[in-house]
């Protein structure tokens, strides 16, 4: 499907205006600017997108409207009418979410000597860690340390992350990738057998370590391998939709529920590890989103109701450089590469508004300001509207064939679709891409109520308000492997839950109705439905 | 909006034209369980089986990817039953015969090419398989790489190979046992263990990171801005 004849007058202004613009520079914003922006066109700073959570552990808190609608929400089960007492699954731990997260906790617990089971609503595997192309962090160079590592971290975070977490996950990511490295992770390296690092946005030593590309798919299908050969249990397309507590309100297990079947299942645990991941596919604000298919936020949903309180999860991390045309790929990253490569950001008359390279923060607020404030935004026929990042003038900076050359993931991608990205500009708009805030953890991964460990997105507090690039592929990782070597620990000294209970649930349940909350609205949301709102009404549930 | 007609699974449906294979079945009214992950190319796991207008020829596609044409007939293949030997890389070897030892179905390639044919990563399937059999690693692991395991190339094969699973196992083989391990990384992580401080800050300031954990925001806001970025390429 290619332009349509309105692009493509616009793209005659932005081609017009390319020789010109070679050696223009569009100035930075000062500090002072860069606030000013953000307060007027940052998403996260648009009030009436947010309100206050009225249930729960985190009640009064701040969060994106889409998703206090979750938690405020009622489960899918009724209690009373589910049969506790007979186990379907009786295991040390419970593992929720087959991503890197998951898979990294099911196999730390393993080795330590755990009985494991994992359940996931999607294919293993199925998850944002496949999607990951950029890289992983870790400080293993002369110049670099931990500690270094640490204060990159803290500045992108805006000072406000929980030092005990970032503690552990700077020091812990040259053992991740020493890990990695042994299970035969691809990685990159250089002629002195080196791992190849690099620098990411916002790091002041070269850390990023990758495997081309693809690093995310290669460490997810790795991992997935090793789980494999080792025999660890995974049930797929059966989601959790409900934690069970032990009569002392210590994490026991979860209600799991066969998507294809329909049939619920009891699983009994000593231990349970949530990594379901985040929000994305909530659509913060409307936004298209990077994310995979189930990025739903059940888990936040499912932890909120067993008493995990939140941090952080009014910042959201929007990508300035999401695919916004043509309509199949709506939302899909376009890597920052291309504007580090020499790309322009231009409206569309074709005329820079931008540097191209401001943080991701300040660059998307400054995009979101030019198509809703300027009005100068390219307008396509599915009602998005978008601005124009001129990859072709990368061919004029370094030559004939540079965008074929330095990204053949991305040219791939465009030509798919009948866009030759080296002779036509690319179509953006910012995208969501990471949820911030999660479930509160300590260094061991573990929350508030006993014997609950989450790894991952789920979990909140590692990246203050802004997660750098690299650091989630880091994040799974670390806490997964903390998470699985604690839970280890643990089940060898309690018990196996006595009792299976939703006392939690019934609970949250009263508190709902207390709050007049609107007894049809149910979650988690599982999966999102992306059929016409026409065929949803006639739809009747007979079988 | 240009309408085209398809047929999902024989049933035919009228979806506007250029929309993914994926998005033309949620058109039609599919709420998707399997056969849709990460939608955007990368996951493999929305792997279909596509029979043009009028054609002898069956193709296949990731229905995420594929954008329909009117008259298109296509039917999801969203699992397809995997051989998955069980092996412990550390006890293993990265030649031919350790191959053979657990593929090998591998030595039966006929070199048909079926598999490349199929391949919606355009990648030299056949090559990579027989780069395996000659014991040749790094080349099975380098023409993989970009394998999504989509096990497309699997339904394919007349001598039932599996050939993602074969270029998992390459990619694990050369890098446990190929590639040369980086020897910065045992040093790094005996520093870590020892709590010892490898790197001088910038502006020439010595702490461990736990002692770090104890600073104010605004001692840590002055560390912060005394560092100088490293020359060197970014990602």
């Amino acid at each position: 499907m290619s332009y349509t004849n309105e692009m493509r007058e616009s793209i005659k202004k932005v081609n017009a205006t390319r020789a010109k613009r070679l050696h223009e520079e569009y100035p930075q914003l000062t500090l002072e600017e860069r606030a000013k922006i953000l307060s007027a066109f940052h998403p996260d700073h648009k009030d009436e997108a947010f309100r206050k959570i009225t249930v729960g552990p985190s009640k009064g808190e701040k969060a994106p409207n889409e998703f206090v609608d979750v938690l405020e929400s009622y489960p899918l089960e009724s209690p009373d009418e589910i049969d506790l007492n007979t186990i379907d699954y009786d295991v040390d731990i419970l593992i929720i979410g087959g991503g890197g997260g998951g898979s990294a906790a099911s196999l730390w617990a393993h080795m330590n000597g755990a009985n494991v089971l994992m359940c996931t609503k999607l294919r293993h595997g199925e998850a944002n860690t496949m999607m990951a192309q950029g890289g992983i962090q870790a400080a293993v160079s002369e110049t670099d340390s931990p500690q270094i590592h640490y204060l990159d971290i803290l500045g992108g975070g805006h000072f406000d992350n929980f030092p005990e977490l970032v503690e552990a996950m700077a020091n812990d990511a040259p053992g991740i990738i020493k890990w990695h490295e042994k299970l035969g992770v691809m990685y990159d390296k250089d002629e002195k057998n080196h791992m190849l690092i690099k620098h990411g946005g916002g790091t002041s030593r070269m850390r990023m370590h990758s495997a081309r590309d693809y690093t995310g798919a290669v460490i997810m299908r790795t991992l997935k391998d090793e789980m494999e050969n080792r025999k660890i249990p995974v049930l797929e397309y059966t989601a959790a939709i409900d934690l069970l507590l032990d009569d002392e309100g210590k994490a026991a297990g979860a209600l799991l529920w066969n998507m294809e079947t329909k049939e619920y299942k009891i699983a009994r645990a000593k231990a349970v590890i949530v990594a379901t991941g985040g929000f994305g596919r909530l659509h913060i604000q409307n936004f298209p989103t990077t994310n995979h298919y189930g990025a739903t936020a059940d888990g936040l949903v499912m932890i909120y109701r067993a008493g995990v309180k939140l941090a952080f999860m009014d910042a959201v991390q929007y990508h300035p450089t999401g695919a916004i045309w043509p309509e199949q790929i709506v939302g899909l990253l376009v890597t920052e590469k291309v504007r580090g490569l020499g790309a322009q950001v231009l409206n569309i008359d074709g005329i820079q508004f931008t540097y191209p390279l401001e943080p991701r923060d300040v660059e998307s607020a400054k995009i979101i300001k030019e198509c809703l404030e300027v009005k100068k935004g390219v307008p396509t026929p599915t009602g998005n509207i978008g601005v124009w990042l001129d990859s072709p003038l990368i061919e004029l900076k370094l030559g004939k064939g540079a965008v074929k050359k330095n990204l053949p993931a991305m040219f791939r991608q465009y030509e798919r679709f009948g866009i030759d990205i080296s002779v036509d500009p690319i179509l953006i708009y910012p995208t969501l891409h990471y949820q911030n805030g999660g479930g509160m953890i300590n260094s061991d991964a573990e929350t508030s109520v006993p014997n609950l460990f989450l790894a991952g997105e789920v979990a909140g507090g590692i990246h203050g308000r802004n997660r750098l690039m690299g650091n989630s592929l880091l994040d799974i990782n670390v806490f997964g492997r903390r998470a699985g070597i604690a839970a280890a620990k643990r089940v060898k000294t309690v018990d196996i839950p006595k009792k299976l209970t939703f006392n939690h649930v019934k609970k949250y349940v009263e508190e709902l109705k207390s709050a007049k909350i609107p007894e049809d609205r149910k979650s988690p949301v599982l999966l999102p439905d992306y059929s016409r709102i026409e065929k949803r009404v006639k739809r009747l549930s007979i079988f | 909006m240009d309408m085209v007609t398809v047929y999902i699974m024989g049933r035919e449906y009228q979806v506007p034209a250029g929309l993914t294979i994926m998005k033309a079945m949620e058109y039609a009214g599919y709420r998707l369980i399997r056969g849709c992950g990460c939608r955007g190319g990368f996951c493999g796991g929305c792997g279909t089986i596509i029979r043009k207008k009028g054609s002898y020829k069956l193709t296949v596609g990731l229905a995420c990817q594929t954008v329909v044409e009117d008259g298109m007939q296509f039917a999801q293949i969203p699992y397809y039953p995997p051989h998955h030997p069980d092996y412990m890389l550390e006890n293993m070897e990265p030649t031919a015969e350790q191959i053979l030892k657990i593929y090998p179905e591998v030595f039966r390639c006929l070199s048909c090419n079926s598999c490349s044919k199929v391949c919606p990563q355009d990648l030299r399937v056949m090559d990579y398989v027989q780069a395996a059999l000659r014991g040749d690693i790094a080349k099975a692991a380098d023409l993989s790489f970009d394998c999504l395991n989509c096990g497309l190339c699997a339904t394919r094969c007349p001598v039932e190979i599996v050939q993602y699973n074969v270029g998992n196992l390459v990619k694990r083989l050369y890098s446990r046992y190929i590639a040369p391990a980086d020897d910065r990384l045992d040093k790094r992580c005996k520093e870590i263990e020892e709590n010892k401080v490898s790197t001088t800050l910038d502006g020439g300031f010595n702490a461990t990171l736990n002692e770090m954990t104890q600073f104010d925001k605004k001692k840590l806001k002055d560390l912060y801005n005394a560092r100088v970025k490293e020359p060197g390429e970014s990602a």
